[in-house]
């Protein structure tokens, strides 16, 4: 049997001085188990990129991460109103989010393209 | 190149990190929209952006980027960094004058 180390989070709606809290957080706890630069670039980004869609659109939720020698899993559940069209939203550049988030530096619409562009083996998003 | 060779170049003023000054710089990056930053950006970067808001330094956090600058002279409320253990830490943070575009060679 494979051990294997989770980590969970709560992430509060609207928060967006907390937003990226747990991404920071997972990145500095695989730096210490000495997951190698590249995966943990990788993990950072597609995280920090999510997390921050739960705060800005999807109400927060939790989000788990699972660590097993051979995997990093991250399962990030938001509770939100969900995604009327999963392939528009995958298009790069189409956003719905308001223009106080975009005053920000967020809300450009390449969150979830760049989640999928950073070749992870598998990205599911469900409804 | 080093942080303290861009620091000079843009003749910034260090807000913060001034003992990040030795660390090599490969890239620059710069942007006011951070997932173009998320997606784009290389590793050793420094990043240059107008944008003052914390959401900056977390980004570059998560990147490792080796210095922000501040460029038309911005100049954020707090210089501030989240570890992961909650602890907060001077991230290195600079301010330039000088604007951010790209202008075509004459």
């Amino acid at each position: 049997m494979t051990d294997m180390i989770t980590f969970h989070y709560r992430i509060s709606p609207d928060d967006f001085t907390r937003a990226g809290e747990a991404s920071s957080d997972v990145k500095s706890k695989l730096k210490k188990m000495g997951v190698t630069p590249e995966a943990v670039r990788k993990v950072a980004i597609a995280m920090y990129e999510g997390e921050i869609n739960m705060v800005i659109h999807a109400q927060g939720g939790e989000i788990t991460v699972n660590i097993t020698t051979d995997r990093i899993e991250m399962i990030l559940a938001d509770v939100g109103p969900g995604i009327p069209d999963i392939d528009l939203a995958m298009q790069a550049g189409y956003s719905t989010a308001p223009d106080a988030v975009r005053s920000l530096g967020f809300g450009a619409g390449m969150g979830l393209p760049n989640m999928k562009n950073i070749r992870m083996r598998w990205i599911s998003i469900r409804n | 190149m080093t942080v303290r060779d861009v620091r000079d170049k843009l003749g910034a003023k260090v807000l913060a990190g001034e003992n990040h000054l030795d660390e090599e710089v490969r890239s620059a990056c710069g942007s006011d929209m951070m997932s173009d930053v998320l997606a784009f950006s290389k590793d050793h970067s420094v990043l240059l952006t107008g944008l003052c808001n914390p959401q900056v330094i977390r980004t570059a956090e998560m990147l490792d980027i080796v210095c922000i600058v501040f460029v038309r002279g911005k100049k954020p409320d707090e210089v501030y960094a989240f570890d992961g253990g909650g602890a907060r830490n001077h991230y290195p943070v600079h301010r330039t004058s000088y604007v951010l575009g790209l202008w075509p060679a004459l």
